[in-house]
């Protein structure tokens, strides 16, 4: 009887040794990638880095060159993606949480957003080719800064929502007691509460499209020269960095590494910044 | 009937005041301006939330309209044919789904565990001062774009598998019926096997992160409950936090699923691009998502171009099912927490 106890906890110590053992295995193999991505991404990266990165053009095969128009078309794309999106993203929001927040429509629109929240992005860049490229006839920077936006406003939905949510009730009360219009008092009392959450997600959806690839192929697709026309095609960082890399040639490859590392520093910074306001926001 | 309806109620708020009855109507009109701004903010911003779903229903109409001339020239046969011929404009699709649920069950089969004793080592074993910052670098690595996995895959993932783990994978399972197919031929580098890894690696932070917070919503007491009882730290997981958070945990799989299927960039680099179905797992296959990567702006005429979008509409159906049976098992449980 014992005897027959103590082997019964001994065997229960055992596994949980063991699987506690495979937990922090796990972690480890977990936080491993990260490091190792990273790791080999800083040594490529910065090996190539110069000031040429900035100030020059691509290069053809086999002479030196820059990024500055991929850097220059990404951030043209993101902007305006950012401007169609954010509004979009920030009324529908309001709507969802202000004025219909016990709604049937609500309800369906907030999964139908959570579905567009992860659904794959080459089919929004599919979408935006039947609306946009084949209508128009060309590949063009519009349709590719419109391909981003369909990817902000799910994410910019979402966070608004969230926010407004968050913001106590009493404030709206306080704001209809001296008499401020519900719209006004949207603007100007849950707007202004919700304001470092709001701005947050702006800044994920940003850092959301900055490496976005694959809705840019078939609508930006790329150039190889200094082009601000958004009627024609524009170049992109990720693009550039999807046809050097699978290049054969030495030099392109190095200048993807490169423009891998300025993308990743980018979408680091921008995420540790929106983490940086909501932290704030929570403590304050 | 209402302007005059509502007046009374300005002129009551004035009265004994000494404002004229120009104040008065002044004020009645800025309250009317004040109560269309009302209405149209609200229609507005009901528009903007209308949108959403114009752009849901204009992906499905797009697609279904730009996949019809493949649809039509094949019917359901491009649903299980696996040839896929430019030059003759034959097209099937079966390869193409084939490589994108072999690559995501691959990806499944190592995220889904790894992913659950991350978020469990992070709920239950962690010291307090390290869950930050380990749950932060976790969630940065969700972060980090897929194209930055798909350069780093192509560059120093495959030739890592192709000279060490993919050779000693053919000598292992050799001798071993079927894993010996599975595992068989040359080692590329490139492939399914290689795609499967890259996507476990990329889908991981995402398991891992919805998994952690369920796994947080399970109340102390219960836990608390089952340490008093005398319970390991294995058992409290195994029999008390998993059964509660098993419907949430599910949710959270079929997110990293939804994740893994429509994929892009990072399998593009890494997956071969052929048009076949092989028996081994190291051979060169394709996706859905990567065939329209690879293709689509080198496609010419009507009907390859269509047989990519139909290509797409397929992925798009098949994630949409798999997003929205996740969707409802996370409200579900999001009902019973009470949040």
């Amino acid at each position: 009887m014992d005897s027959s106890l103590s082997r019964l906890y001994a065997r229960r110590r055992r596994r949980n040794v063991m699987t506690m053992g495979l937990a922090y295995a796990a972690t480890g193999f977990g936080l491993s990638w990260l490091v190792l991505i990273l790791a080999v991404l800083l040594w490529e990266g910065f090996s190539g880095l110069s000031l040429a990165v900035f100030t020059e053009m691509t290069p053809p095969p086999g002479a030196a060159g820059g990024l500055l128009n991929p850097i220059m078309g990404s951030l043209v794309m993101t902007v305006i993606a950012v401007l169609i999106g954010t509004p979009l993203g920030i009324l529908a929001g309001t709507y969802m949480a202000e004025y219909g927040r016990y709604d049937k429509l609500t309800s369906v629109v907030r999964f139908i957003n959570d579905i567009l929240l992860s659904a794959p992005s080459i089919v929004i860049g599919l979408f935006v080719y039947e609306i946009m490229v084949a209508q128009m006839g060309h590949f063009s920077g519009w349709a590719g800064a419109v391909s981003l936006a369909v990817i902000v406003v799910p994410v910019v939905v979402r966070t608004t929502e969230d926010m407004l949510t968050l913001v106590p009730d009493t404030l709206r009360e306080a704001a209809a007691s001296i008499g401020l219009p519900r719209s006004l008092m949207i603007q100007k009392v849950a707007y202004r509460a919700a304001r470092a959450g709001m701005i947050t997600g702006v800044l994920l959806a940003v850092a959301r499209i900055s490496g976005e690839t694959a809705p840019l192929l078939f609508t930006a697709l790329n150039n190889q020269f200094w082009s601000l026309d958004l009627n024609a095609p524009v170049a992109s960082l990720p693009v550039v960095i999807f046809q050097f890399a699978l290049s054969p040639y030495k030099d392109w490859q190095s200048l993807a590494w490169t423009g891998a590392l300025i993308i990743t520093l980018a979408v680091l910074a921008l995420s540790i910044i929106a983490r940086l306001l909501a932290a704030q926001r929570r403590s304050s | 009937m209402q302007p005059t309806g509502r007046s009374p109620v300005v002129d009551v708020a004035l009265q004994g005041s000494g404002i004229s009855i120009a104040e008065q109507v002044d004020r009645a009109k800025v309250l009317q301006r004040l109560r269309l701004g009302d209405v149209a903010f609200r229609n507005i911003t009901r528009g903007a939330a209308v949108t959403v779903l114009v752009i849901l229903g204009g992906i499905i109409i797009s697609l279904v309209w730009g996949s019809l001339p493949a649809l039509r020239a094949f019917g359901v046969s491009f649903l299980y044919e696996e040839v896929w011929n430019p030059v003759t404009e034959k097209f099937g699709a079966i390869a193409p789904i084939y490589g994108t649920v072999v690559t995501s069950f691959i990806a499944m089969l190592i995220a889904v565990p790894v992913g659950l004793f991350i978020a469990l080592f992070l709920t239950e074993l962690c010291p307090m001062w390290l869950r930050r910052p380990i749950g932060i670098a976790i969630e940065l690595l969700a972060g980090i774009p897929s194209i930055i996995y798909g350069i780093w895959g192509l560059f120093v993932f495959a030739p890592f598998l192709q000279q060490y783990v993919q050779p000693f994978l053919i000598t292992v399972f050799g001798p071993i019926p079927v894993l010996s197919t599975l595992f068989e031929g040359p080692p590329y580098g490139i492939g399914i096997f290689t795609a499967g890894l890259i996507l476990a690696i990329m889908v991981l932070p995402f398991i891992t992160s919805i998994s952690r917070d369920v796994f947080e919503a399970v109340p102390p007491v219960l836990k608390e409950a089952a340490y008093g009882l005398g319970c390991t730290t294995w058992e409290v997981a195994r029999y008390v936090v998993l059964p509660y958070t098993r419907v949430g945990v599910i949710g959270g799989v079929m997110l990293g699923l939804g994740r893994a299927l429509g994929e892009t960039m990072a399998v593009t680099f890494v997956i071969g691009n052929a048009h076949r179905i092989s028996g081994s797992l190291l051979a060169p296959g394709t996706t859905i998502s990567a065939t329209i990567a690879n293709e689509f702006t080198e496609a010419v005429g009507d009907l390859y171009t269509s047989a990519l979008i139909a290509l797409g509409l397929i992925l798009f159906v098949i994630t949409f099912i798999v997003l929205s049976i996740a969707r409802l098992l996370l409200m579900r449980l999001n009902a019973r927490i009470g949040v």
